[in-house]
């Protein structure tokens, strides 16, 4: 047995923080102001009245703050020919966002599961088709679903509007529930049939049941997207349902004469708002909602 | 090549408030084979992450071939490692996982090449030098993880679990491999396994471990025969050991009394004072032996099942009161179950254990 | 298991909606937008055929020219610099730093607002008079000019840097899933092997982050091709045709200036370019089985 070391006084390891260290906090932190840069120009432009705006450093904190901005922004703006503020656009987006969210969400979990469980010829070529068209950009279709809907009769409508967002939303919400129910034990499934229950009566009563972090991802995916959506409900829903993305555009680019940068900014933080909530209050569902392959319109 | 000793003492190992390892002291010696053994969560992993450098400790000092290492990098350490999951770069052929350490280290070309050709040739590995990973078996892979280890010459070798992620016939043929190298190389390794067999027929010292603490630290052999408690006895040996719970009597004897059976202990090399106490008598399957009633010591046990183990045989028997217990014998024997079988039990061959501590007496 | 007759209608008729999305919108829209694109339609659809007339008008097209370079350029440096960013951004989280989740909120936040609003905030910091130029003068780089926005050879960088901005969190995420999914005894054996801890990202992870980078790529690059929104809020093409794209043309010329066949021909041509890029994309990863 070789003899104890005596006990000499062990070198400790070196502190935490090396210069590597410190450098990649300092990197964090310069990026993070990167990104955070235009939430806090929005906030504190929204909050200046004009008189600072234009003398004024972009960055500065406001002086004397107010809320005027926003609530012009909220009941006056001009969005186009009438000036009845953004709430308008708000309302608007709201009517679109609830029925296309539930029914994009119910017709893509019924497609999916449709193409998960059941072996049907043809599933594996119908889900890989609707891969490789979830691809192609818009401009595709737009102008022949805009001439079919016109003969349809209901042209620029609220209709129309949940209609094109539950098409174009098929590909990512079957993705979605596609790939979730081929996750779960494919024994569930077997035990339900030699119970003798049919298509329906599983999905509704033990499959949906079983898919609440599928659907929680789902809301939050679509929510995002139709809220944020432009071009679509530009072309759909028609110059009554105007959603709020489409309004803000036409406040702050359309307007003749000296331009009202702190309603701008207000309008366009009144815009951002609900994402932005669902964004934070959500934590990593939204980023499950990234994993589970959203592909963004 | 160097071969070093590693001398670990009073280590603390702790994540939070939680004590992972306490006042662990280690000895071991230059070109030993010593196995850390022991069920999961042990402190087995951690000792050996320790080791090498891949946990910090939190007090006491490691010792590599006379050198304080407690606070050095993996790479000053002079170890080397070989993973459970391998842990072979996925993109690199063959070649390069064993030369990619040593070109970073700047060794001169024709070093790494000489080390390079001469681990594959050890571990048979010349034909799949320019493969990758995923076109090799999990044997091969597991045989590129230690040569990778062996280029870099060192010290000690650590081995964490490598034959784990293998099925039953490439662990043994690579457990032989393992044995084999070391009779070779004579290099120091440090082996951990939860596998009782990997450390029996690799170790020249085994350390049993358990809740953080080295149990018994011992050859294989003592290991076996003289488990110094209860838990290295049950944990040590396939078939597993048998224990009967009864008590020590000390008037005409000593003797152990279990389901009014008599068991004698005489032969037997006690460690601690005798006392009349409940206790715990340990002996394993090949020990017990079928004798003629008429023996002075016979015991008599009704057979319960038949075990066929192809070579030989396991019988499960019963007490009168129930106590079960299992016997190793000849394939050919004739018993079946319902017969009453007289057994001898020899004290030569027992582990008395405290009923309370566990500790062997 | 054999399906029952109730059971293959109940199927066929879960699959309807799907069906006719299928053949309506996206084989039927696509045919017809192809097919006008082939006639002379001005202002509503007509069937007299042109051939190929309206892609030679085209492609000789000033308007379309710019709109091309403009999104090759918005292309090139938007994918790059985004995964570039997004993967320095996921390699510096996961250095296990403290307030790793307050950080990446941050980094992801923008990815969760519209183009819209993104292109409006946008604006205004590059605003020549009163945004981030009147900054750098203030703090006193007296000559320091930053009015990329309203000169024509620079206006669709400034594109570039709002894109990036709203994308990078994206890759971030994408990329730090890929490194979490890294075994960690790869990186213990890549520490006792003595490598320094860049030489492990450079030769060992980012090899095996192939699969990150392609999602991430694919997914970039779907977007740069619909590029709209970001266009219209942000400089609506300006000035004049200089920061034009592709998608706003096609969209300007089938509303605001009536011509479908040209109109149709520019949207069959993003069509076609595409298929090219994604058909290969997902007829590897098919072929590695990942999509069954």
């Amino acid at each position: 047995m070789t003899a104890l070391a005596q006990s000499l006084p062990v070198a400790r390891p070196r502190k935490r923080m090396t210069p590597a260290r410190w450098g990649l906090y300092a990197f964090i932190l310069i990026t993070a102001l990167y990104f955070l840069l235009p939430l806090y120009v929005m906030i504190v432009t929204s909050l200046k009245p004009m008189a600072e705006i234009r003398q004024g450093n972009l960055l500065a904190l406001p002086m004397s703050p107010s809320v005027d901005a926003w609530i012009k922004a909220w009941t006056s703006a001009c969005t186009g020919l009438t000036c009845e503020g953004i709430r308008v656009g708000f309302f608007n987006s709201l009517r679109i966002l609830v029925p296309s969210v539930v029914i994009s969400i119910a017709v893509g979990s019924l497609t999916g599961y449709a193409l998960s469980l059941w072996r049907v010829r043809g599933a594996n070529i119908l889900f890989g088709a609707m891969m490789i068209v979830a691809f192609i950009p818009y401009q595709v279709f737009i102008y022949p679903l805009v001439r079919v809907f016109s003969f349809a009769g209901l042209g620029q409508s609220l209709v129309t509007i949940v209609t094109i967002h539950t098409i174009f939303g098929l590909p990512t919400m079957t993705l979605l529930f596609r790939n979730y129910f081929t996750s779960l034990p494919v024994e569930l499934f077997k035990a339900a049939r030699i119970d003798g229950a049919g298509f329906y009566q599983i999905y509704a009563r033990i499959m949906m049941p079983m898919a609440t972090p599928m659907i929680v991802v789902a809301v939050i995916l679509q929510t995002t997207g139709i809220w944020n959506d432009f071009i679509l409900g530009l072309v759909f829903a028609g110059r009554d349902n105007l959603p709020m993305t489409v309004q803000l555009n036409n406040i702050v680019n359309s307007t003749q004469g000296e331009r009202a940068y702190n309603v701008d900014m207000a309008a366009t933080l009144l815009t951002a708002l609900l994402p932005l909530v669902i964004y934070f209050g959500s934590g990593r569902w939204f980023v499950r909602g990234i994993a589970a392959g959203a592909v963004k319109g | 090549m160097e071969r070093s000793n590693v001398d670990i003492t009073n280590l603390q190992i702790g994540f939070g408030g939680l004590k992972v390892l306490e006042n662990l002291d280690l000895h071991v010696d230059a070109s030993e084979f010593l196995v850390l053994l022991g069920p999961s969560g042990c402190g087995k992993s951690t000792l050996l992450n320790a080791i090498a450098g891949l946990i910090e400790v939190k007090g006491g000092q490691i010792q590599i071939g006379d050198r304080d290492v407690t606070w050095a990098e993996p790479k000053d350490r002079g170890i080397a490692m070989v993973f459970q999951s391998y842990a072979l770069y996925p993109r690199m052929s063959v070649r390069k996982n064993l030369s990619f350490g040593l070109k970073v280290a700047r060794t001169p070309q024709d070093e790494i090449d000489s080390r390079v050709g001469e681990a594959a040739k050890m571990l048979r590995l010349t034909e799949l030098l320019d493969r990758r990973p995923s076109e090799l078996s999990g044997g091969q892979r597991q045989r590129v993880a230690i040569g990778r280890a062996l280029v870099r010459h060192a010290g000690v070798y650590l081995f964490d679990e490598p034959l784990s992620n293998l099925d039953a016939q490439l662990r043994a043929e690579l457990r032989v491999e393992i044995k084999r190298l070391h009779a070779r190389l004579g290099a120091t390794m440090i082996y951990v396994t939860h596998d009782q067999i990997e450390a029996l027929t690799l170790a020249d010292r085994i350390a049993v471990m358990q809740g953080g603490v080295i149990q018994q630290l011992d050859t294989p052999k003592k290991i076996y025969r003289e488990p110094v408690n209860r838990f290295v006895a049950s944990f040590v040996g396939s078939p597993a050991m048998n224990f009967l719970r009864g008590r020590i009597v000390r008037d005409g004897g000593p003797a152990f009394i279990a389901a009014d059976v008599r068991f004698d202990l005489n032969g037997y090399a006690f460690r601690s004072l005798l006392s009349d106490a409940p206790a715990v008598l340990g002996i394993r399957p090949e020990h017990i032996e079928i004798t003629g009633s008429d023996h002075p010591s016979a015991v008599t046990a009704r057979v319960e099942l038949v075990e066929p183990m192809g070579a030989d045989a396991l019988i499960w028997c019963r007490l009168t009161d129930g106590t079960a217990f299992s016997f190793r014998s000849d394939a050919d024997i004739q018993a079946r179950a319902g017969d009453t079988l007289a057994l001898r039990f020899p004290a030569e061959a027992f582990s008395l254990f405290d009923d309370q501590s566990g500790q062997r007496l | 298991m054999r399906l029952s007759l109730t059971s293959r209608l109940s199927v066929i008729s879960a699959l309807l909606p799907a069906l006719m999305v299928m053949l309506v919108v996206y084989i039927g829209a696509t045919s017809w937008t192809a097919w006008m694109s082939l006639t002379n339609s001005r202002m509503l659809p007509n069937n007299n055929f042109v051939g190929l007339r309206q892609y030679q008008l085209l492609f000789t097209n000033d308007r379309w020219i710019t709109s091309v370079h403009n999104i090759v350029i918005y292309g090139v440096l938007f994918v790059s610099l985004a995964l570039l960013i997004g993967f320095l951004l996921a390699v510096a989280i996961d250095q296990r730093v403290r307030a790793e989740d307050t950080i990446r909120s941050i980094y992801l936040y923008p990815y969760s607002m519209s183009f819209v609003v993104t292109g409006l905030v946008w604006q205004w910091l590059l605003n020549p008079t009163l945004g981030i130029q009147y900054v750098l003068r203030s703090w006193g780089f007296a000559g320091a000019s930053f009015d990329w926005i309203v000169r024509p050879e620079t206006a669709i960088y400034c594109l570039v840097i709002a894109g990036v901005w709203q994308a990078s969190g994206l890759v971030m995420a994408i990329m730090l899933a890929g490194l979490r999914g890294i075994d960690d005894e790869i990186w213990k054996a890549a520490r006792v092997d003595g490598l320094p801890k860049w030489r492990v990202y450079v030769s060992i992870i980012i090899p095996m982050m192939g699969a990150s980078f392609a999602t991430a790529a694919v997914l970039l690059s779907t977007a740069v091709v619909r590029l709209y929104d970001l266009a219209v809020s942000m400089t609506n093409g300006g000035p004049g045709i200089a920061s034009e794209v592709p998608a706003k043309f096609v969209m300007d010329h089938l509303f605001e200036r009536a011509n479908i066949g040209l109109a149709t021909a520019a949207a069959t041509t993003m069509l076609i370019t595409v298929i090219a890029v994604v058909a290969p994309y997902l007829y590897w990863r098919a072929r590695k089985g990942e999509l069954r």
